[in-house]
């Protein structure tokens, strides 16, 4: 076989082996969402049934019973909300640091890092009366600044991390050209680490999607999130596994579909092997 | 760039970190050293280290102890190979990548405690679980997962879910790294595991530290699928240092307790950061 | 221009203010059980009948509830006006005067509710949380497979009785198993069941002078035969087995008999969701020594934290949702079959239900036959039948009930677990300052 059949065949192989991976990630949720087009007594079958006649009551009972529009509607403005506040405050951070790294950087990053090392129920109380004395209590913005908080030291890691594969050649050609500091942010940083910067704000963003903790205990009807939409329906006394799998499908949906338009921002930017 | 730039770009971060970080810290430093239980809120004190004693003096601290380093390196050794894995199987282009990069990363998007959910009552339960099916179709017992093996079952459920996150980082690190580089190395006769160890290792050297740190902050509290699942048992077999917290402050309300708890859990924390920049060190250049 | 203002004062208001508690506005949390979700669905006639209040729902699993409500009464949160509480919290906080005493007209007729329930909810005399469902538990099995078998099961059977119709039942090959019994660990959960049994082994959890009693000989032997009947006759799996694992099972066909809340019985009777739904037969809870406290009780039931701002529309809500006009509501929308049980005299009395419900009669022995107050076959300084209402008890519930799932998986034996289990109980107390 020649060199180039050769590349050809493991490309293919390789290719198959990453179906074969993505197909055993997707399947569990692959089967939830087909769990949720069951009755709860198809669901609890034994042996589990694959071939059924699909219905719609699950969702048609979660309309029902709730507000679905007002849990989804609040998920998306905490969690874009922190999100852009934590990237509005992390990147002129991680430009700075990526890009003048002192004695002090690693240990300003690991110090960063070390502020989420207190478990959110270990400081359930501090933060319990902190909300209530700001008259914070289940509002947006209080979550919108936990979230931003909570995820500041992850986005500035990641950041920094991408900033840092930059090369420094670009930006010492800029420079010499004369350009602001701001402009060299703007027009030179951001559209090279646009594939890096779209990933941490997707990965963000799933972080406080799915934070289940802060935003069911410091909520009650105005600023409740998704994640206490699924907490309303999980272990009831009675059957709910299909009830609970149409549910957590329409908490995923609104990110998966945000999570496939992102994907494609993921790989932009330049290759830096054609940078040369 | 100009060192005063420099310090004005950082702070913004760097402050606002530090507020929040030392006001609920110094507010739990000082409720674990006083009496502080919710249903008796006349008694009140200074104890010093007696919270602090209590704590370590339960009998399921050392195990609690042992699982968590035990979860914390298990699934991170499994999210980081298979991770790297399957992100350098996906970098190259073919037709469907965009679907099936979805796919992988999937698991990332549900919510802890519904994938706890799907995972214990629709595949691992033993009777009508979905590998219980398979098993049953083969002629084989089917397995106890969380009875038998929970720690381990826990650490599956949560590899599924963070899996997409190494993935999604160490993919989007292979996009700039130098192709040219790669070319040339092949037309010199390099092979995959030469190309690998020589030049993909080491542009992933930094995505990879910090993906372990930042996981290891997440693993250390692991607690939803805990709480779905096993509820912490049988015994202590799957009690970690946040699920014991957890029952010190919403089960015996002990507010002083359950924060001298959540003292313990940033000195282990510390101690197992310590260890993984040392363990990594060559690899974390910051 | 205008319009581009107003817009955005709008949004403004929207996203940035904290809301204000309106007169007339309340905020209820509740459990998402079943009644539940069917009161929050008759919520419009509530606000037809009371114009000018409006009520907004806050509906979690019983886990979670029980973790928001209590942290926000013991730290004076005020987030809400009306709390779903159990029969566990209401002694508790009724004492510590965290709740409004509750007060009713005759026109509801306070004295209907089922004496045990009130009881239960009550301090010294005072009803602190008006009981919205009540259950208590017992035997249900498999009526066909016991007579295929040639056996009977009579009223509170011998729980050597039960194993021997176990023993006889179970067809390992054919996927049918025994008994299924809780295993899953949490205070409400498999301790709720073996607390039950060991109290009918003549068993309590703590001594009048308030030291465990865990390391008795009426506890061993009662998790002894536990242990024996889910090994040799229960199904596989049952360390993670709860209440909603063990329904599916028993509506597979794969259980022959299960003991537990008395509203499994509505569920497995339902043609809709059972594959048994006409061979179940019901019986009382076995006994060993006594039959005190071999069934639990247990009610959900509406509180109005002290203080609450809106404490008199609170306390309108909670005499509507308790009344026997509502449960004449749910029966005429819903059918006779759904209505909230375990409460009052009345809907026992009620042809319409009686014909409507086939186990409303071991319901109402079970629940009448449960006492709080008299729950061990010795003297015990605790209320509680499945739990003894004091605040140390769920974290000490838990631990034990740890305890016995790793006995149950093997891990340790029976004695090493009740060793364990006094002496996390003693902690627990000791650093409470009962002695």
């Amino acid at each position: 076989m020649t060199d180039r059949q050769k590349t050809a065949l493991k490309n293919r192989v390789a290719v198959i082996v990453a179906w074969i991976a993505a197909c055993i990630f997707f399947f569990p949720i692959f089967w939830m969402v087909l769990t949720s087009f069951k009755t709860e007594g198809q669901a609890i079958q034994i042996p589990p049934l694959v071939f059924f006649e699909p219905t719609l009551e699950n969702y048609l009972e979660i309309q029902d019973r709730t507000n679905y529009a007002k849990f989804a509607w609040n998920s998306i403005v905490t969690a874009f909300g922190g999100t852009a506040l934590a990237l509005l405050i992390a990147i002129p951070s991680a430009y700075a640091m990526a890009f003048n790294t002192g004695r002090w950087t690693k240990d300003i990053l690991m110090w960063m890092l070390s502020t989420k090392m207190l478990p959110a129920v270990g400081v359930l109380m501090p933060i319990y009366f902190l909300a209530q004395k700001a008259g914070l209590y289940d509002t947006k913005s209080l979550l919108i600044i936990i979230y931003a908080m909570m995820n500041l030291p992850i986005v500035m890691l990641i950041l920094f991390n991408y900033f840092r594969e930059i090369p420094k050649e670009i930006l010492e050609a800029a420079r010499m050209d004369g350009t602001s500091t701001f402009n060299e942010i703007r027009q030179i940083v951001l559209p090279l680490a646009w594939g890096g910067i779209a990933s941490t704000a997707l990965l963000s963003i799933i972080l406080c999607w799915n934070e289940a903790f802060w935003s069911i205990v410091l909520t009650t009807t105005e600023a409740s999130t998704l994640t206490a939409f699924v907490a309303s329906f999980q272990a009831p006394e009675g059957l709910f596994w299909a009830k609970v799998s149409a549910v957590s499908t329409l908490a995923c949906a609104p990110i998966v579909v945000f999570g496939w338009l992102a994907q494609k921002q993921l790989v932009q930017g330049l290759t830096f092997g054609a940078v040369k | 760039m100009n060192p005063a730039l420099v310090r004005w770009l950082q702070a913004p971060s760097i402050i606002l970190l530090l507020l929040w970080m030392i006001v609920p810290l110094s507010m739990t430093v000082y409720f674990s050293t006083i009496r502080y239980n919710l249903f008796y809120p006349e008694r009140t004190g200074f104890i010093g280290l007696s919270n602090y004693e209590f704590f370590w003096t339960d009998a399921a601290f050392m195990p609690a102890l042992l699982n968590t380093l035990i979860l914390v390196g298990s699934v991170l050794i499994v999210t980081i190979v298979l991770g790297l894995a399957i992100a350098i199987l996906i970098d190259r282009p073919f037709r469907g990548r965009g679907i099936a990069r979805v796919m992988l990363i999937s698991p990332f998007f549900i919510m802890p405690t519904v994938s706890a959910l799907v995972w214990k009552n629709m595949l691992m339960d033993p009777n009508n679980g979905l590998f219980a099916a398979f098993s049953n179709a083969l002629g084989f017992q089917p397995i106890e997962w969380l009875s038998q093996m929970p720690l381990f079952s826990i650490i599956i459920m949560v590899s599924w879910q963070w899996t997409p996150f190494a993935i999604l980082i160490f993919m989007t690190s292979l996009q700039s790294q130098d192709q040219e580089q790669k070319e040339a190395a092949t037309l010199d006769g390099a092979g995959f595991w030469s190309q690998f160890w020589n030049l993909t290792l080491p542009h992933l050297a930094r995505p990879i530290s910090i993906v372990l740190l930042i996981q290891m902050i997440f693993h250390l509290a692991i607690f939803a699928e805990i709480y779905v699942t096993t509820s912490g048992g049988p015994g202590y077999s799957s009690t970690n240092l946040t699920y014991l917290i957890y029952i010190q402050s919403q089960q015996a309300f002990d507010v002083g307790v359950a924060s001298a708890g959540g003292v313990f859990a940033i000195i282990l924390a510390n101690i197992v950061a310590l260890f993984l920049i040392r363990a990594v060190g060559k690899t974390l250049t910051v | 221009m205008n319009l581009l203002r107003n817009t955005a004062l709008g949004l403004s208001l929207c996203v940035a203010a904290a809301p204000m508690a309106f007169a007339g506005e309340l905020t209820i949390a509740t459990v998402n059980n079943g009644h539940m979700i069917e009161m929050q669905k008759l919520t419009p006639a509530f606000e037809a009948a009371n114009p000018g209040i409006t009520v907004n729902w806050v509906t979690l699993d019983e886990g979670t509830l029980r973790s928001r409500v209590t942290t926000d009464i013991t730290t004076k949160g005020g987030q809400f006006d009306v709390m779903t509480i159990g029969m566990y919290e209401a002694p508790i906080w009724g004492a510590r005067g965290w709740l409004e005493e509750l007060t009713f007209d005759a026109a509801y007729d306070v004295d209907d509710i089922l004496p045990a329930m009130r009881g239960g909810l009550s301090h010294e005399g005072k009803l602190y949380a008006a009981p919205f469902y009540g259950e208590s538990s017992m035997l249900m099995y498999r009526k066909d497979l016991v007579d295929a078998a040639g056996m009977t099961i009579e009223d509170n059977p011998t729980w050597d009785h039960i194993r021997d119709v176990a023993a006889a039942i179970t067809d390992k090959d054919a996927g049918v198993y025994g008994i299924c019994l809780r295993g899953k660990p949490g205070w409400g959960d498999n301790m709720a069941f073996i607390t039950t049994m060991a109290n009918s082994y003549g068993a309590q959890w703590f001594n009048p002078d308030w030291t465990p009693a865990l390391d008795s000989d009426a506890w061993k032997a009662a998790v002894t035969d536990y242990k024996s009947l889910l090994d040799n006759y229960g199904p596989p799996g049952s360390e993670g087995n709860s209440f909603n694992e063990i329904l599916a099972l028993v509506n597979e066909g794969k259980c022959g008999m299960w003991i537990d809340a008395t509203i499994a019985a509505s569920f497995v009777t339902d043609p809709g969701q059972s594959k048994v739904d006409d061979k179940m037969a019901f019986a009382q809870s076995p006994q060993k020594a006594t039959t005190k406290g071999s069934n639990w009780l247990w009610a959900w039931s509406l509180a109005v934290p002290a203080g609450t701002k809106q404490s008199d529309d609170a306390k309108k809500f909670v005499a509507w949702a308790t009344s026997k006009e509502y449960i004449e509501l749910v029966g005429e929308t819903n059918g006779w079959g759904n209505v909230p049980t375990g409460t009052r005299q009345s809907t026992y009395d009620n042809k319409l239900f009686q014909d409507a419900a086939t186990f409303d009669e071991a319901e109402l022995k079970a629940i009448l036959s449960a006492n709080p107050e008299d729950s061990t076959l010795n003297p015990s300084p605790y209320v509680g039948v499945q739990f003894a209402a004091i605040p140390e008890f769920q974290a000490i519930g838990a631990a034990v009930g740890q305890q016995m799932t790793d006995a149950l998986a093997g891990n340790i034996s029976v004695e090493e677990a009740l060793a364990n289990s006094q002496q996390i109980a003693d902690r627990e107390m000791k650093k409470a300052g009962y002695y």
